[in-house]
């Protein structure tokens, strides 16, 4: 069965590559599409008992007594665990150590796990559940960061007495002067919703007693299973060598499989090492709603300043992070809000800070976009709305500030040593969407009376650090280990999410080895068989690990050409290797296949092993002045959606949207338009669609007939533009799509309904009231309709 | 469908990918507990556990269902066919090469409900437009891909197929991989979503 996109894979591209840049099948797809493929819930072991959490019953209370007596009568219950059989730490957390692996002086939001029953049977667990009997000393809570600073507020956390998180600052020249130096101040507020991973598959752990003394081995839907070992080993007050995390196939993550699954390991862990047996929890999608972290609400207040002829002169941002519970990544989060506050724009004075506050509502976390969704919806909705005041198109403001080779960002960066391209990726999209011809159409059209579908386009850039900057330590490895019949297996300290990183490394492994891709076998993410090579967040496995895979790949190369070259009779350098063969540049006559040249490499007692390493470029910021080098390199794209709004009933359809990203080099163009297509769709429900709807911490939308996320009738046609303008820093110039593709959507959107509409408006998601009546009937914002008083 | 009382366990017997199966059931047993937990046949998947999204698509009869609204008492007699089954004679069915060949899988986790949703439209319709293909899966729900090289994967297939004659024509034709043999040994008893005692 050979298609036209087959054959143009095998044919071209016509360059120096074999691999890279090929439309490679994906290494785990046959796996996938047969139903192999092994998730964390398809787990069995003889003897294996279920796990099932009692949660917290109020949002913020006192735990003053937790009775399991009557739960552990039920027949088939083996345990009931609680805060008290914790051997070592009993939190756990990223960035502060604020979260309960089991509650135990206070609940603080609804997900809270309390006690864990341990049967012989789910039906028993249920029951059991019922029979816990907990008393609590309720206590007042916060809802919203405004509650939540509030003075006299209730306190969350004895550590955070201002329930504040954190505060992130960025400080660039003057912004009073810039104010004043400008013809046009503009001050806008911009507000993001909560929304939900929703990764089809929910989250499972197995944990599995190893006869060593307090050995265990979990297996699960581990995003990050070296974060997962370590509060494991935190939690059971043993060492890092004594846990054993072993990721399965992933049902999806996009960032939300890492708090999460760190605390479900640890509690399986512990119920395993408890009973002496097998433990499996698999949450339903309720439980995964309520006590899965989500995406940050934002409020945000901008304040622009321009000159008549549209260049920027001044930005201060004001932002508020409804963090939730626990801290879990929202330090991170916000520090990179704080960094691409002013978007891809030159701004000489900017004055940003951005607080993560704690409040009762379900804690936000990393979640794909990393505290760019929200702050791209403002700042690219704002420049709409500046536009608008000076009377210029939306696009040529974009244009006479956006980022060039050479310019400085907010945090004192120059963009100096990598194709920036933002104007590229600017110019491709408007033009695939059409953007000038239909901005006049339209509003043309939209002048004419009695129009009741009426059209818009509207777009949105950004900028986007790779990797993870200057949030911490950079660097992750991998081992290409050649067999002696020429098959190769990789291992890789990143771990699949399902985004593809098996087929990119597996690609990555052959390209460098002159191997066939089938040769390659990528094996699962093992904690006991590979160094720390930190976690898989900020779209940085292509450029991270790719660089390590490459590098271990290249050493195992070397090996085989000297002994290639020996059995060649010539020097190593007149060799090359691609297409399982290695032979004689110039001269393919001369050749040996790869296996025979690994037995031969083998029977010489060759090592064919390498361990691969890659540290990213030195980055730096300083807190207290909020400028530095952010990140070592920046990716650019710009969105743009063609909408058509019923005036009758506020319903939005997206129509067309064409999304312009540079890649620095795609290794796999067809995993990247995935890629693209994918985050579009993600961008469609946080512009459109998504909200979870938390109504004084209490979650309404529990499942997925409340929560809605696309459809296959919702998605519009996409027209996905891969622009390639190689970066220094990454594997063949690769750097990032995973995050920037589903961030720039919901502004387009935004964008487009004011363009079709008139109406401007200023918080997600742009559901049917907000589209007809311009504000929301929501729970999440008070109370809904029938019940305002 | 049979009388049973909440708790009571019975045995039902129905065609599982082609092979005869008996199963010992409860009331509350839903056909995905059956299938997954019972026939170990894991390439279902529980997604919701609403009739949402489609994660635990399977046909029942040739007819699309979601396993996890199906009362197992209600497969009593009938045919079903799970992912397990499509692949024929150690051959992928069309519907599954292409999904591969349009990297139409990112996680896989919609993938078999996704599959079975396109099987049954192709039967019923060997010549689908892409609209049709587009209601055919709006049932599913995917987080990863955004749908359009999905759609184009079963466009495809839908090609293939009719350039090759039916090659996946229902259950029972044979006896397919992925069925579970018809044996005492193969019977196993369900404790409603328990393997452990």
């Amino acid at each position: 069965m050979e298609t036209a996109r087959d054959k143009a894979a095998k044919d071209g591209p016509q360059d120096e590559f074999s691999i890279v840049r090929h439309r490679a099948k994906r290494v785990d797809a046959v796996e996938k599409v047969t139903g192999r493929a092994k998730f964390g819930a398809d787990l069995y072991f003889d003897g294996m008992l279920h796990a099932r959490m009692l949660r917290a019953r109020f949002p913020h209370a006192r735990i003053i007594r937790i009775d399991a007596s009557e739960a552990r009568k039920v027949p088939g219950v083996v345990a009931v665990i609680t805060h008290e059989d914790i051997p070592g730490a009993r939190t756990f957390g990223p960035v502060k150590r604020d979260m309960p692996v089991l509650a135990f002086d206070k609940t603080r939001y609804l997900g809270d796990g309390v006690a864990m029953i341990v049967a012989t049977s789910l039906e028993a667990a249920d029951k059991a559940l019922e029979l816990v009997r907990v008393e609590y000393d309720e206590l007042p809570a916060v809802f919203s960061p405004e509650e939540a600073l509030a003075e006299g507020a209730p306190v969350l956390h004895d550590h955070a007495p201002g329930n504040i998180v954190n505060h992130h600052k960025v400080r660039k020249g003057d912004v009073d002067a810039g104010f004043a130096a400008s013809d046009v101040v503009t001050e806008r507020e911009y507000r993001t919703q909560f929304i939900e991973h929703a990764y089809i598959e929910p989250e499972a752990a197995v944990a599995v007693p190893n006869p060593g003394e307090g050995s265990v081995t979990v297996y699960g839907s581990i995003q990050n299973p070296f974060t997962a070992r370590r509060v494991v080993a935190e939690v059971l007050g043993v060492s890092l060598n004594k846990v054993r995390v072993i990721q399965c196939a992933m049902g999806g993550s996009f960032g939300g499989k890492d708090d999460i699954m760190s605390c479900m390991c640890a509690r399986v862990a512990l119920a395993a090492l408890k009973t002496g047996r097998p433990v499996k929890m698999v949450n339903t999608r309720e439980e995964s709603i309520v006590e899965g972290y989500k995406r940050h609400p934002y409020v945000l207040k901008y304040k622009v300043g321009a000159t008549r002829d549209g260049k920027l002169q001044a930005m201060e941002i004001r932002i508020l992070a409804d963090g939730g519970a626990y801290a879990s990544m929202t330090p991170f989060v916000t520090w990179r809000s704080v960094v691409q506050a002013t978007g891809p724009y030159e701004v000489p004075n900017v004055k940003t800070d951005v607080y993560g506050v704690y409040t009762n509502n379900t804690y936000a976390g990393a979640m794909r976009g990393f505290g760019s969704p929200q702050i791209i919806f403002a700042h690219e909705s704002l420049m709409d709305e500046l536009a608008a005041e000076l009377g210029m198109d939306p696009l040529d403001l974009r244009l006479k500030n956006g980022f060039r080779p050479g310019s400085v960002t907010a945090t004192g960066q120059a963009l100096d040593d990598h194709a920036v391209s933002l104007v590229e990726v600017m110019q491709k999209a408007a033009d695939a969407i059409g953007y000038r011809e239909k901005r006049k159409a339209y509003s043309e059209a939209a002048r004419r009376a009695g129009t009741k579908k009426v059209r818009g386009v509207g777009l949105a850039a950004s900028y986007r650090g790779v990797s993870l900057g200057g949030e911490g330590v950079d660097a992750t490895g991998a081992i290409v280990s050649v067999q002696q019949d020429g098959s190769v297996y990789v291992y890789a300290g990143l771990a699949e999410n399902g985004q593809g990183l098996r087929t990119i490394f597996s690609q990555i492994a052959a390209e460098e080895l002159g191997c066939n891709l089938e040769d390659v076998v990528f094996m699962d993410t093992d904690t006991s068989l590979i160094p720390d090579g930190g976690p898989t967040v900020a779209s940085r496995s292509t450029t991270m690990g790719g660089n390590a895979v490459r590098d271990a790949a290249r050493k195992v190369r070397e090996t085989l050409l000297a002994v290639a070259g020996e059995m060649l009779g010539t020097s190593c350098e007149a060799l090359k290797a691609s297409g399982g063969r290695i032979f004689v540049d110039g001269d393919p006559g001369r050749s040996l296949s790869f296996g025979e040249v690994a037995r031969a490499a083998y029977n010489r007692g060759e090592l064919m092993a390498a361990f691969g390493w890659y540290k990213g470029p030195k980055v730096w910021w300083d807190e207290e002045h909020g400028q530095g080098r952010a990140y070592f390199t920046y990716v650019y794209g710009c969105q743009a959606a063609e909408v058509e709004v019923d005036t009758e009933t506020g319903k939005v359809r997206v129509l067309k949207v064409a999304a312009a990203h540079d890649v620095g080099r795609a290794i796999n163009p067809a995993t990247v338009e995935g890629q693209i297509y994918g985050g579009v769709a993600m961008g469609m429900g946080y512009g459109l669609l998504e909200e979870v709807e938390m109504a004084r911490g209490v979650t309404r939308t529990r499942n997925f007939d409340e929560y809605l996320i696309a459809t296959s009738m919702d998605v519009p046609e996409v027209i996905p533009i891969v622009v390639e303008n190689p970066d220094p820093y990454g594997p063949y110039g690769a750097k990032t799509i995973g995050e920037p593709t589903c961030e720039l959507l919901a502004p387009a959107i935004a964008n487009a309904v004011c363009h079709a509409t008139g109406r401007r408006i200023r918080e997600l998601p742009l559901d049917l009231e907000k589209v007809l009546l311009g504000r929301s009937l929501k729970a999440a914002r008070g109370k809904r309709g029938s019940e305002q008083a | 469908m049979r009388e049973v009382g909440p708790g009571a366990r019975t045995t039902i017997s129905f065609k599982v990918n082609g092979g005869a199966v008996e199963v010992d059931v409860s009331a509350e047993d839903r056909l995905i507990d059956v299938l997954r937990e019972g026939l170990r046949l894991t390439g279902t998947k529980e997604g919701c556990g609403i009739g949402e999204c489609g994660a635990c698509t399977v046909l029942l009869d040739g007819k699309p269902v979601n396993s996890c609204l199906v009362p197992a008492l209600q497969v009593e007699g009938r045919e079903v066919e799970t992912v397990e089954g499509l692949a024929k004679d150690g051959r992928l069915h069309p519907l599954q090469e292409a999904f591969i060949e349009h990297t139409a899988v990112q996680c896989g986790f919609c993938t078999p409900g996704m599959l079975m949703s396109a099987a049954a439209l192709l039967r019923e319709n060997p010549n689908p437009t892409r609209e049709d293909i587009t209601r055919a899966i709006s049932g599913n729900l995917c987080r990863c891909t955004g749908y359009h090289q999905i759609i184009s994967a079963i466009e495809d297939a839908a090609r293939t197929m009719k350039a090759w004659g039916p090659v996946a024509s229902g259950a029972g034709t044979s006896e397919p991989p992925g069925a579970p043999v018809v044996s005492e040994a193969s019977r196993r008893e369900i404790h409603s979503r328990n393997s452990a005692d």
